[in-house]
Parts: structure tokens; C-alpha cells; sequence
């Protein structure tokens, strides 16, 4: 699509054509790199962004993206823990009490996942961050900054290679250091997924405890972004769940992401720390500039509600959140609950809340097959069989690839949501 | 005899392979490991305690190969002085690679080699060190003692050694092979280096034998051998220092043996019981200790390659912080196979990028499974490839225990002094099956294998060179031999005795913290154990 309309702006310069086309034969991962650099007001690298503005704006955009329009105008802010019902909210063990936490600063995630590397660097000299282009701040301005507090021994890129990022990372955190590495888009990592499954999950079991890798923080950016499409979209936590031995973490704001970051980092056991890219630059909360941490392993219940449970995670918190008005609108009252760690999940939270509403509906933007809402309704069919008042739904993206144009049709947003919310209802009439 | 040679389509066997071929009567009763044999011989199991139609070869073998090496070596010894020592190691599919006697790891600066890569080595199969590559033909560097170090004095060996071939002089000097211990070897209750390294070649290769046998018998589930190779575990082995972590991948159990993993250990993770390191976990063969600085085998190939690059990075900025501290670098171990995975790719382009303090040593030892490595690569072996990934390396006859200590110990100190990975292709010859789930003489020309274990095999050849000094003779050999056998035997049955490791095992480590989901778990299943009144403790 660039390739396209930076063609047509460039009408007269035969020799400009040949040199997109150079660019595009450059090869797969090369190319993906200036794939992000579509001029929306998104998440992306800044300096792609900058790199075909020109092109971009004289593209004549025949593609209006709706889905897009609707984000940019939804509030940037998402502070869901200062709702009206905070204190109806069952107490969470170990979880931060944030008024007790001090001076607060307006992030946004990007910035919040900076500040807890940061955090976890000052307070643990083995602590290091690698991974392609984490260098000059890395593609979505994580480490910024980091190597000019923290040096090029302690900061630093990598070749490009997953596997190697991710086996590098189970070294070194075998020989006692904190390794934060990052893959640089979720769609990348299963070239690492050898590591990730067969070296990194089962360190620790397979030698008896003799060895173990818990150092190991893998982070990188999953989830729909607008224009992500095929290989910039995906959301592989179901993947990684299925992994015995390692912790999969999901956060879904800035203030979330700094905790879960800093205790993902500093937990014994492996962390892959999805981020929600969309997130980046478009959630903004109040988050602390203390050190803290939220427990992993621990559902939170965002909402409470009567009548419906509602599960999901990362990104697709902002899209329940919205559903939720669109319900109490209607009447109906909506408990929502943020997983916030994929593995392993707190299902003792979803069924206590489950036991009391009788209805569930899971949403994720992964394909509805084999994601992990199937694991959540397989245990909630058999935790709350006679609590249920109608069938457990599933709101979650198709299972297809995710077509660049079709990301509207695609995600499971408010309305599918709210329809699914209309038919658990009409069980119970 | 010629047909035999040309079998397969390959070239004529070399003189010393026909001179086998000839004799027939011994093919029944070759060295190889025993499964060879069952195959030849209508299938029949070859047993180790009870006995069988076939001939039991475990200390059989080994005296009918030392008849077979006095049948050989004569000819060389006629030669005497003026013989003319080998001058290219011949390689599987019959590759030929030039015999160099100088240990020089070549910088990524440096101009690569022309051709083929020389062979480090220092110690001819037939036992002797070699004349330096500049020498004349008919020094008397390839002649016997004349006079001989006292006896078990490894000082007085290396002395002498050095006096002998001051073209070696630098390695015997470093080398700690020919260097007493401080302190006594628990296992050997000496301080003699190279005895020790002699006996634990033995040892490793009566436990392959014994385990192996274990394995067709039924005791346990699998095992692999490390026949052919023990010159690479114990030569590197006692190259490195204890801070040094070992990044092995399976078939380096001798560099665990060097660093005091005791019979019985092995033995233990073997038969999986309660007193396994890895609680039962792995297979056989999987063995690890933290305590010997030695990580945890997995299966999957080459993967400990990249970790092995995070492994040394810790190392260097180990050394930034604390530069008094003794610097340590990590060394990983792979074959010709797992040199084709994408782990080796990223793991040297890794680790000459970011300058990490390691080895990369490379067994070629001509099969991955059943793949020949004119199936597993184009180039010059494996060691070709450092210079394009910017990294030193140098090429080491990998059954020459001498050279592999010799080769290591350099590279160790080049890593750490350039803070930068270096490579060693070690070239050897698996003479063992893959596993005990496979059956190499499917695959693979009898003829070939006989060549590597009665020529070129590693003890064999360290063998020669202790009779020759006459530090050894047949009969010490063999009740070395003895020894040992009985203490695998030993080690085998006690391991083999004891419990299983407790169900807890299964559930824990999975993290850290068991989590309540793993305690749900735990829970069904020990009820669903006392339901149908399953014993389990």
C-alpha cells in the first residue's frame, strides 16, 4: 500500500518507482519496517512516521478506515481504577494501594513501560535491555533514553533474530542476571517460540531446580494497531499459554503496565509481557512515580456489576469498558474483570463473580478458536455449571488472518459485545 | 578384500584399512559396541549379565583390539624413524584435511586459510608426537623413548617432553594434562593428571558400554554413547577452569565425569530414581549440576547456543564490575548436525557482535543421526564459517587428547584476553549408534567405523603412547579396564535399587511457587491414585 500510493505521488520519476521497488525486495523484514509508517495518529516509530508523511499525505486516501476514526475520537484517558465503585471492589492480596504510593506523573503506556525499565535497571545493576533497535529507544520508544542513564553495555541492540534475542536472554538469566529483552512485534516471536517453549518454560523443572531462567522478561507489542494488518495485528497469548513454565502477562493501561512490568521483572519465573501496542500513545492515566508492583496471577475486577460477567485483557479492556456504558445504558449491570495475567490465570476470581451474575461473555481480539476463551469457559462450564442462567459467549476476532481492510469487520468491539450482553439478558427474561 | 573396499562407491580404503579388511576372523569380534554384533548375528541381543549365543565383547573386545594393534603397528614400526608420518587426516566420505603440528587460532583479521583447514594435532594415531611441519623426514621426533621419564613423574615427563619437541613446547608447557593436581583426585586418589585422564576415558567408555547393554536389556528407557569421543570430553575438560559453565548437548558426558560427576550420579539419572539431580524428569543422558557449573542437556538441538551467548555476556560484565574477580567464559558444545540450526546462526553472529568471552567448540563427528555431513554441508566443515561471522577459530584433531587440551586451553585464554567467542572444530568420529533407538550399520559402511575405532580411536591412542613410554603395558590396561567395568556395574546396581522420586516431583519446578492451579492438579490426581488404589508414594 505505500509502495502503491507513494508510486502514484511520484508520477514523473521512473527512477523513483524503481527505487520503492528496490526498498520492496529488500526482503521480508526489511520491509515490515516501513510497514508502520502509514500517517495516522497511532502508535507508531516516530521516525517512520516522519520517513513518508510526504508520500502519505498526497496519497488521495481512498481508504477511509471508520474503525479508526471512532478510536481517535474515544477519550485518550483510561483510568478505570478510580471508577465510582472502586470500594465495592473485592480487596486484591499484595495489590498497591496507589493513594499510599505518592507523586503521580500523566503517561502514557509507552512512557510507563519506560519508567518501570528504568525503576527495575536503577535497583538491580544485572539488569539489562536488548533487542533489535532498543539501542536509539527502540521502534516504540520503550528503552529511550535508557542507554544514555545506563551505557551500551547495559542497553543495547541486537542482530536481528528472535531466536537468538529470546536464547540470549534464558543464557543470561541462567548465569543470574535479569535479561529484558524485547521482540519487536508479538507477530515476530515465534521464531523464538523453540526457546520460549522448549528452553525458557521448562529451565527450571527439567534440571531439578538445580538451574533456572526466572531472570528472563520477554516484552513485545501484540494486537491490533489500525493498519497493522496480517503480520502487525496478532495477539498470540493463547500460543504462549499453552506453555507450562512460563508466565504470560497482558496489562491494559499505563499505571497496570508499570507494576505488572516491574513485577513480571523481578518474578522467579519467566515473563513474556505482551503490550498492546494501540495503547502506546493512546492510553494516558495518572501513574505513580514510585517503585511498585501489582501480583501477577491475580484477575482484577475493573467493574462490578449484577448481571453479566464480563473477561478480557490488554487492549480489549477499553473496547468491554465502552460496552459496559452502552449496557448500563440499557439497564444492565456489567462486572468486568481484567485477567491481566494469561498465565496462570486467576479463575477463582472469575468464578466467584460467575457464581453470582450466572452469566459470562469473554472477548479477545485473537481468532475464537483455541483462544484462550476457551480455557476460560471450559472452567467456567465446569466450576458453575448450575450457576449459569445462560450459554457462555465468546466476542472474539474470526478465525482468519487479519485482512489490512477488513480490521473493523474483524475486531470484536462495542456492538458485538453489546449484542452478545442483549442475548445473555434474554435467557434470563 | 578390494571389493570390500570399493563397497558403497567409495574410493579404496587406505593401506592400514585393507591390512583390516584381510582379516575377517576378527570382524565377529570387533570393538564395535555390541548392538553391531546382535544385528550380524540373527538378531540376537547381545546380553550383559546373562549370557548369549553371542560373544560378550565388553573385555573381550578390548584384548582382541590390542592383538590387533600389535598386528598393525609392526608395519609402522619397521619404518621406524624414517617413516613418513601422516601428512592429512582422512575424513568421512573420505575427505582429506592437511595435518598441521602448529596452534595457530586464526584471528578474524588474519588471512583464511587456503583450502582446506588445517588439522591441529600433536599425537599420531600410532602414539608418538609429531616432527614439526618444518622439520625433515626422518627426525627423531617419531622414535621411541630412550630415555624414559620415571615412572607416573609428569614432571619429569613434561621435561622431557618439552626437550624432545621443543616445537610443542609451549603447549606442554601450559598444558595441565602434564601437570600434577595439588591435591589428590577424589575419584583416582593421585594426583596424576594424564593417569586420570586416561582412566576416565576408560571409565566413560566402559560406562557407554554398560549402559548402552543396560538399555537393550530393558533396565532403561534409552541411552546415547560417546564411543570414539572421549578425547574431546577430557581434553577440553581439563582445559577449563571450574568457573567456566559448560552449555553441552548431549553426548559430552565425559567433560561431567572430568568435573567429579561420580559414577553413581550418572547412574542415578539413568535409572531416574530418588536420587537424580533432575528428579526424574529427563531421559537418560540429560544430566546436569549446578554445582559442577555444568547446565541442565535438553534435546532440542543447538538451542543451547544462543543461551550460551547470554551465558558469557553475564561473564563480561561480571568481569567490568569486578575486574580482580577470576574471569570465567561460557563454552558450548554442539555436533555437525546442530551446526545447521538457526541457534548456531544467531548464536555466532550474537556473539561476535557483542564480543562475548566463549567457545564454540564443534564435534564433527561425521553423522547427525544418520546423515553424513556431505548431506549436512557444502563448505569446509564447520569451521569455515568463522571468519564470515568475524569470529577466530582453528580446526583440532578432536581424537587427540593432547591437541583438544592443547587447542582450548589457547582458545580460553584468546576469549578472555580479546573478550571475543572463538571456534574449535574438533574432528572426530562417532563410532557408537546415534542413540539406542538407532542402528547406525543401516547406514553406514562397517569398513569406515572399524578404521575409527581400531586407528584412530582416542584410546587407542593414548594407550600407544603410555605403553610406549612404558608407563602402561596390556595387562595394566586391562585391569584398569577391570576396574572399572566393576565400578559402573556397581554404580548400576545400586542405582537401579533405589525408589523412584516422590509424585511431588512432578508438580514442583514447574515455577517457581507452585501455582493453584498446579495444586488443584496435584490434588485430582492423588485422589484419582487412592480411588483405584494405584501405589504411589
Amino acid at each position: 500500500m505505500i509502495l502503491r500510493s507513494a508510486a502514484m505521488s511520484s508520477s514523473s520519476s521512473r527512477s523513483a518507482l524503481s527505487a520503492l521497488l528496490r526498498r520492496n525486495a529488500l526482503g521480508r523484514r526489511q520491509r515490515r519496517r516501513h510497514l508502520p509508517a502509514v500517517p495516522l495518529p497511532l502508535p507508531l516509530p516516530l521516525v517512520l512516521r516522519s520517513h513518508s508523511s510526504a508520500a502519505a499525505a498526497s496519497s488521495g486516501s481512498a481508504w477511509q478506515p471508520r474503525r479508526l476514526e471512532e478510536r481517535r475520537d474515544r477519550p485518550r484517558d483510561c483510568d478505570y481504577d478510580h471508577d465510582h465503585d472502586r470500594d465495592r471492589r473485592p480487596p486484591i492480596a499484595d495489590e498497591p494501594d496507589y493513594d499510599t504510593l505518592g507523586p503521580t506523573s500523566r503517561l502514557n503506556l509507552f512512557t510507563a513501560i519506560n519508567s518501570a525499565m528504568r525503576t527495575a535497571m536503577r535497583t538491580d545493576p544485572s539488569a539489562i535491555v536488548f533487542g533489535e533497535d532498543v539501542g536509539f529507544g527502540g521502534v516504540f520508544r520503550c528503552s529511550q533514553d535508557l542507554l544514555e542513564e545506563f551505557g551500551r553495555d547495559r542497553v543495547f541492540n541486537t542482530p536481528l533474530s528472535e531466536n537468538g534475542i529470546a536464547g540470549m536472554a534464558v543464557g543470561y538469566a541462567s548465569a543470574g542476571g535479569t535479561a529484558i529483552a524485547e521482540i519487536q512485534f508479538a507477530d515476530y516471536i515465534f521464531p523464538a517460540f523453540d526457546q520460549i517453549v522448549n528452553e525458557m518454560a521448562k529451565f527450571r523443572f527439567r534440571s531439578g531446580n538445580q538451574w533456572n531462567c526466572g531472570g528472563v522478561t520477554l516484552r513485545t507489542p501484540c494486537g491490533a494497531v489500525g493498519h497493522g494488518a496480517l503480520y502487525h495485528s496478532q495477539s498470540p497469548e493463547a500460543y504462549l499459554a499453552h506453555t507450562p513454565g512460563i508466565v504470560v502477562v497482558m496489562p491494559r493501561g499505563p499505571r497496570c503496565a508499570k507494576g505488572l512490568l516491574l513485577s513480571s521483572i523481578r518474578s522467579k519465573d519467566p515473563v513474556v509481557f505482551l503490550e498492546p501496542k494501540i495503547l502506546y500513545r493512546s492510553a494516558v492515566e495518572e501513574v505513580p512515580d514510585a517503585d511498585y508492583e501489582i501480583p501477577l496471577g491475580k484477575a482484577e475486577i475493573v467493574r462490578t456489576g449484577s448481571d453479566v460477567t464480563i473477561v478480557g485483557w490488554g487492549a480489549q479492556l477499553r473496547t468491554l469498558q465502552a460496552t459496559c456504558d452502552l449496557a448500563a445504558r440499557e439497564g444492565v449491570s456489567c462486572e468486568l474483570i481484567d485477567l491481566r495475567t494469561i498465565l496462570p490465570w486467576d479463575s477463582e476470581c472469575v468464578v466467584s463473580s460467575v457464581r453470582k451474575t450466572g452469566k459470562l461473555i469473554v472477548s479477545h481480539e485473537a481468532p475464537l478458536t483455541c483462544g484462550f476463551g476457551a480455557e476460560v469457559v471450559a472452567t467456567l462450564q465446569q466450576e458453575c455449571f448450575f450457576h449459569l442462567e445462560a450459554p457462555i459467549q465468546r466476542v472474539c476476532g474470526y478465525d482468519t488472518p487479519f485482512g489490512l481492510v477488513f480490521e473493523q469487520f474483524y475486531l470484536p468491539d462495542e456492538k458485538k459485545n453489546l449484542d452478545a450482553i442483549r442475548r445473555v439478558m434474554d435467557y434470563s427474561k | 578384500m578390494q571389493a570390500t573396499a570399493v563397497v558403497n562407491g567409495r574410493e579404496p580404503m587406505t593401506v592400514v584399512a585393507r591390512s583390516f579388511s584381510v582379516k575377517n576372523d576378527y570382524r565377529a569380534y570387533s570393538s564395535m559396541p555390541p548392538h553391531h554384533l546382535a544385528r550380524k548375528n540373527n538378531g540376537l541381543v547381545n546380553g550383559l549379565v546373562k549370557s548369549t549365543k553371542v560373544p560378550r565383547p565388553i573385555v573381550k573386545s578390548r584384548n582382541q583390539l590390542k592383538e590387533r594393534v600389535t598386528l598393525v603397528l609392526p608395519d609402522k614400526a619397521k619404518e621406524g624413524a624414517d617413516e613418513e608420518q601422516q601428512s592429512h587426516l582422512t575424513y568421512v566420505g573420505n575427505e582429506s584435511m592437511p595435518i598441521t603440528t602448529e596452534l595457530k587460532i586464526v584471528l578474524p583479521e588474519d588471512d583464511v586459510p587456503r583450502g582446506t583447514w588445517p588439522v591441529f594435532r600433536m599425537m599420531d594415531e600410532s602414539g608418538r608426537f609429531r616432527r614439526s611441519d618444518a622439520a625433515a623426514p626422518g627426525n627423531s621426533d617419531a622414535s621411541t623413548f630412550n630415555n624414559l621419564p620415571e615412572m607416573y613423574d609428569l614432571s619429569q615427563l613434561r621435561s622431557s617432553l618439552i626437550s624432545r619437541h621443543p616445537h610443542f613446547a609451549a603447549e606442554f608447557e601450559s598444558s595441565e594434562l602434564l601437570r600434577p593436581s595439588r591435591n589428590d583426585y577424589p575419584d583416582t586418589r593421585s594426583t596424576n593428571t594424564l593417569l586420570r585422564a586416561h582412566r576416565q576415558m576408560i571409565r566413560l567408555r566402559k560406562m557407554d558400554t554398560i549402559l548402552h547393554n543396560a538399555q537393550r536389556q530393558g533396565r532403561i528407557s534409552f541411552y546415547m554413547t560417546a564411543h570414539g569421543e572421549e578425547a574431546i570430553h577430557i581434553g577440553s575438560g581439563s582445559a577449563l577452569k571450574r568457573q567456566d559453565v559448560i552449555l553441552a548437548q548431549y553426548r559430552e558426558a565425559g567433560l561431567l565425569m572430568w568435573r567429579g560427576f561420580t559414577l553413581e550420579q550418572f547412574c542415578n539419572q539413568c535409572f531416574s530414581n530418588d536420587l537424580d539431580l533432575g528428579k526424574g524428569r529427563q531421559m537418560p543422558v540429560h544430566y546436569g549440576s549446578r554445582a559442577l557449573n555444568y547446565q541442565t542437556i535438553s534435546s532440542p538441538l543447538g538451542t543451547q547456543i544462543t543461551q550460551a551467548v547470554g551465558a558469557a555476556y553475564k561473564f563480561k560484565l561480571d568481569a567490568l564490575a569486578n575486574p580482580e574477580k577470576e574471569a570465567a567464559i561460557a563454552i558450548v558444545y554442539f555436533g555437525d548436525g546442530a551446526a545447521s540450526t538457526v541457534d548456531f546462526h544467531s548464536g555466532c553472529n550474537f556473539a561476535a557482535t557483542l564480543k562475548t568471552p566463549m567457545i564454540f567448540f564443534c564435534r564433527n563427528n561425521g553423522y547427525a543421526i544418520s546423515t553424513p555431513v556431505k548431506d549436512q554441508y557444502a563448505g569446509d566443515g564447520i569451521i569455515s564459517r568463522a571468519p564470515g561471522y568475524g569470529m577466530a577459530g582453528i580446526r583440532v584433531d578432536g581424537n587427540d587428547v593432547f591437541a583438544v587440551h592443547a587447542a582450548v586451553a589457547e582458545a580460553r585464554k584468546l576469549a578472555l584476553r580479546t573478550s571475543a567467542p572463538v571456534m574449535i572444530e574438533a574432528m572426530t568420529y562417532r563410532s557408537g549408534h546415534h542413540s539406542t533407538s538407532d542402528d547406525s550399520s543401516r547406514y553406514r559402511d562397517t569398513d569406515e567405523v572399524r578404521r575409527a575405532t581400531d586407528v584412530s580411536d582416542p584410546i587407542v591412542r593414548l594407550d600407544r603412547f603410555l605403553k610406549g613410554m612404558g608407563w602402561m603395558d596390556d595387562s595394566a590396561v586391562a585391569s584398569i579396564e577391570d576396574e572399572e567395568r566393576v565400578a559402573v556395574l556397581r554404580a548400576m546396581e545400586g542405582a537401579e535399587a533405589r525408589p523412584k522420586p516422590r509424585l511431588d516431583a512432578m508438580f514442583t519446578d514447574v515455577y517457581h511457587e507452585k501455582p493453584p492451579h498446579l495444586v488443584r492438579q496435584e490434588e485430582e490426581l492423588r485422589l484419582h491414585l487412592k480411588r483405584h488404589s494405584i501405589p504411589y508414594h
